[in-house]
C-alpha cells in the first residue's frame, strides 16, 4: 500500500494528476469542492476562459448602461460604415452601431444557454432519477421515450416549431430545453442504477429514510460532478443552435440584437464580400463565447472526474 | 447472435412508431394549422371556403383518425404533396438524396480517416506537441459551428483569393458550374471540396477524441504489458495488440456521430447552395410546408434508427462480449 504514504517532495504535491495519496494526506483536510477547485485552477486555459465568460456576463448584464448606442437606433449619417472612432466596430446597413448590438446580443446568447440548459436539466434529472430508482416498468417506459426523442434530429423539430410558436428568445430557449433532456436522463439513470445498490443507500433505507429523501439527499449529490460537466457543454451547444437558427433566418431577426441574427448578414453576397466587419464581429463573438465555455467544461471534467483524466487529460 | 438481432429489431419498432407520433404531433398540434400557410393574410378565401378546404384536405377529422390515415399513406411510400406548389414530396426527395449522400459520404470518409489517423498518432505520442495541438483541434471541433466555418471558408478560400489576386481558387457554392470548361467530373469534385471539408471538421474532432481515448485505455491493459514483457517489439505490440482492440469501439462512434452530421449538413447545404435534403428542409420551413418538413423529419430519424441498429449489430458481431448484455 503506497497510497498511505505522505507526500515527500513538492513536485509530488503539485503533481498534475489527481492522487489520493497527496490529496488525502495533505496537511489540512479539504472538502471535495476545494479539491476540485485546486485541480481546476491548474488548467490555465480553463481559468482564462472563466475570465472571458465572466467579462461577457458582466457586459451582458450592464449592456443597456455601457453600450455606446441604442442597439436599434439608426444613425442617418452612417449606413454600413467601416469601423471608425465614433462607431468602433462600424455600423450595419441600416446605420445601427455594431458594437452596441454585440453587447446586447450577449444578453440573448448567454441567457438562451443558461435557461435552455436549466429546463432540460430539470426534466432530465426528474425522469432519470425516476427511471433509475424505480426500475421496472417506469424505467422501460421512460427508456423508450428517451430513445425516441434521441433518434430524432432535434434541429428539424426546432425548425418546424419555432416559426409557429414565434421567434422570441424565450420560445427558442423552451424548445431547445424540451428537446435535449435525453442525454441527462441517460446519465442520471445510469448513475442511479449503480448508486441505489451501494451501502450508503442501503444504510439510509435501513434507518427508515423515505424514497424522496434517499433520492434528493443521498443519491443525487453524487451525480453533481458529471451533471455540471454535461451542463457546461450543453450551454455551448444551446448557444450554437440558437445562433444557427438566426443565421438561417428562422430565429431572432434584426432589428432585435443577437449574434446569430447579425451573423446572418454574411448570407448576403454584398455584405460577405464588401463589408466583412458586419459578420466578422458577431462571428468572433460566437466563437469566443462557445470556445470559452467548452474550455471551462473541459477543465471541469478533469477537476470533477479524476477517473477521466487518463483518457482525456 | 440471432436472438440479439431479433431483440434489437423489436426494440426499434416502438421507437419508430414513437417517431411517427412525435412528427405528426409537432406538425399538427402546434398552434397555427397548415391552412394558415395556404391562406395568406389578405387573401379572399374566407369562412365557408376555408371549411371546404379543410374537408378536402381531411383537416376536420379528429387527430387520431388523421394520424392513422397518414401512417397508412407513409407505409405505402406516399409522402404526400408539398402544400406550396403541390409537387410530390417523394419525387423532390429522390432528386435530392443523391446530392446529400455525396456530400455526407465524402465528409464522413474524410472525418473517419483523418480522425482515426490523428487519434492514433496523438495517443502513441501522448503529451507530445502533436498531442497538445490535437486537443485544440478537438475543442475547436465542438466549438466552431458548421455555419461559421462555412462562412469563413467561403470568404477566405473563395472570395478573398478572387478579390485580391483574381484567382478562382474554389467555388463559393453550388453543385456544378453549368458553363464550366472543365470536364464534368473534375468540376463536380472542385465544387465538393469546400462543403465536404467544412462538414468533415466536427466529425474529425469526434473520431479523434474517441480513438485517442480508446488507444490510451487499451495501452494500459494487462495483455499489452504481457505482450511487451515477453519481448515483442513495440511496433508489433502496437499494431497487433493495441490497435486491433482499440479500433473496435470506434465503430460505435460511426452511428453516434450521424445526428450531428445531419444537422451539420443542413447548415452546410443551405450556405453552399447545395441542392440536398437539408436545403430542402430549410426551404420547406421558410414556407411553413408541414408535409415536407414531416417527410424530412421522418426520413432522417429512420436513417438514424437503422444506422444505430446496424452499428449495434456490427459491434456485437466483432466483439462477442457485447452480446451477453
Amino acid at each position: 500500500m503506497t497510497a498511505g504514504l505522505p507526500p515527500t517532495t513538492a513536485s509530488e504535491v503539485d503533481a498534475p494528476i489527481w492522487q489520493p495519496s497527496s490529496d488525502l494526506m495533505a496537511h489540512k483536510a479539504r472538502s471535495p469542492r476545494q479539491l476540485a477547485w485546486r485541480r481546476f485552477r491548474r488548467n490555465q486555459l480553463a481559468i482564462l476562459a472563466l475570465g472571458v465568460i465572466s467579462a461577457l456576463a458582466v457586459i451582458a448584464i450592464l449592456a443597456p448602461l455601457i453600450a455606446p448606442f441604442d442597439p436599434t437606433e439608426v444613425d442617418r449619417k452612417a449606413f454600413g460604415k467601416p469601423p471608425s472612432l465614433e462607431h468602433l466596430l462600424g455600423t450595419d446597413r441600416s446605420g445601427r452601431d455594431v458594437l452596441s448590438r454585440l453587447m446586447h446580443g450577449a444578453r440573448v446568447s448567454l441567457s438562451v444557454g443558461v435557461v435552455a440548459v436549466t429546463i432540460y436539466l430539470v426534466i432530465g434529472i426528474t425522469l432519470g432519477s425516476l427511471a433509475g430508482y424505480r426500475r421496472g416498468l417506469t424505467d422501460a417506459i421512460i427508456g423508450r421515450v428517451t430513445d425516441t426523442v434521441m433518434s430524432f434530429p432535434g434541429l428539424i423539430i426546432i425548425l418546424a416549431v419555432v416559426p409557429i410558436v414565434g421567434r422570441s428568445p424565450l420560445n427558442i430557449m423552451i424548445v431547445i430545453g424540451l428537446l435535449n433532456w435525453p442525454a441527462v436522463t441517460r446519465l442520471v439513470r445510469g448513475e442511479f442504477l449503480s448508486l441505489r445498490e451501494r451501502e450508503f443507500t442501503l444504510a439510509a433505507r435501513g434507518i427508515g429514510a423515505r424514497d424522496r429523501r434517499i433520492i434528493l439527499r443521498h443519491i443525487l449529490p453524487n451525480v453533481t460532478g458529471p451533471l455540471v460537466v454535461l451542463a457546461s457543454f450543453g450551454m455551448a451547444e444551446a448557444m450554437i443552435v440558437e445562433a444557427g437558427l438566426s443565421v438561417l433566418g428562422l430565429g431572432i431577426q434584426p432589428p432585435d440584437a443577437s449574434w446569430g441574427g447579425d451573423l446572418q448578414a454574411a448570407t448576403d453576397v454584398g455584405v460577405l464580400t464588401q463589408k466583412p466587419w458586419l459578420w466578422m464581429a458577431p462571428g468572433a463573438a460566437i466563437a469566443i463565447a462557445v470556445l470559452s465555455i467548452n474550455f471551462i467544461g473541459d477543465g471541469l471534467r478533469d477537476a470533477l472526474d479524476p477517473r477521466a483524466i487518463v483518457g482525456r487529460r | 447472435m440471432l436472438r440479439f438481432i431479433t431483440r434489437r429489431l423489436l426494440i426499434a419498432v416502438p421507437i419508430l412508431l414513437g417517431v411517427t407520433i412525435v412528427t405528426f404531433g409537432f406538425a399538427n398540434l402546434a398552434p397555427g394549422d397548415p391552412l394558415s400557410a395556404l391562406v395568406r393574410p389578405g387573401s379572399d378565401i374566407k369562412g365557408q371556403d376555408i371549411e371546404r378546404l379543410k374537408e378536402a384536405l381531411g383537416l376536420n377529422k379528429p387527430v387520431h383518425e388523421r394520424y392513422v390515415t397518414w401512417l397508412g399513406q407513409i407505409a405505402r411510400g406516399n409522402l404526400g404533396v408539398e402544400i406550396v406548389g403541390g409537387g410530390s414530396i417523394a419525387k423532390a426527395l429522390t432528386k435530392r438524396i443523391p446530392n446529400t449522400i455525396k456530400l455526407m459520404g465524402t465528409a464522413l470518409t474524410i472525418s473517419v480517416v483523418m480522425g482515426v489517423l490523428l487519434g492514433v498518432l496523438s495517443a502513441f505520442r501522448q503529451h507530445s506537441k502533436l498531442d497538445k495541438a490535437m486537443t485544440v483541434v478537438v475543442i475547436s471541433g465542438i466549438s466552431l459551428p458548421p455555419y461559421l466555418l462555412a462562412i469563413l471558408a467561403i470568404y477566405f478560400l473563395a472570395v478573398v483569393p478572387f478579390q485580391l489576386f483574381g484567382i478562382k481558387l474554389l467555388p463559393a457554392g453550388g453543385l456544378e458550374d453549368p458553363v464550366s470548361t472543365l470536364p464534368p467530373l473534375i468540376d463536380e469534385l472542385w465544387h465538393l471540396i469546400l462543403p465536404a471539408l467544412v462538414l468533415a471538421f466536427a466529425g474529425t474532432a469526434t473520431f479523434l477524441r474517441y480513438t485517442r481515448a480508446s488507444v490510451l485505455e487499451v495501452m494500459r491493459q494487462d495483455h499489452v504489458t504481457t505482450a511487451r514483457s515477453k519481448g515483442l517489439a513495440e511496433r508489433r505490440v502496437r499494431a497487433r495488440h493495441v490497435l486491433r482492440n482499440a479500433l473496435l469501439p470506434v465503430v460505435t462512434v460511426l452511428g453516434l456521430s450521424l445526428p450531428s452530421l445531419i444537422v451539420g449538413a443542413i447548415f452546410v447545404e443551405t450556405l453552399f447552395s447545395w441542392p440536398g435534403v437539408g436545403q430542402y428542409a430549410i426551404e420547406a420551413t421558410r414556407e411553413h410546408d408541414y408535409p415536407a418538413i414531416m417527410a424530412v423529419g421522418l426520413l432522417t430519424s429512420v436513417v438514424i434508427i437503422v444506422s444505430n441498429l446496424i452499428t449495434d449489430v456490427t459491434y456485437a458481431f466483432v466483439d462477442p462480449r457485447i452480446r451477453v448484455r
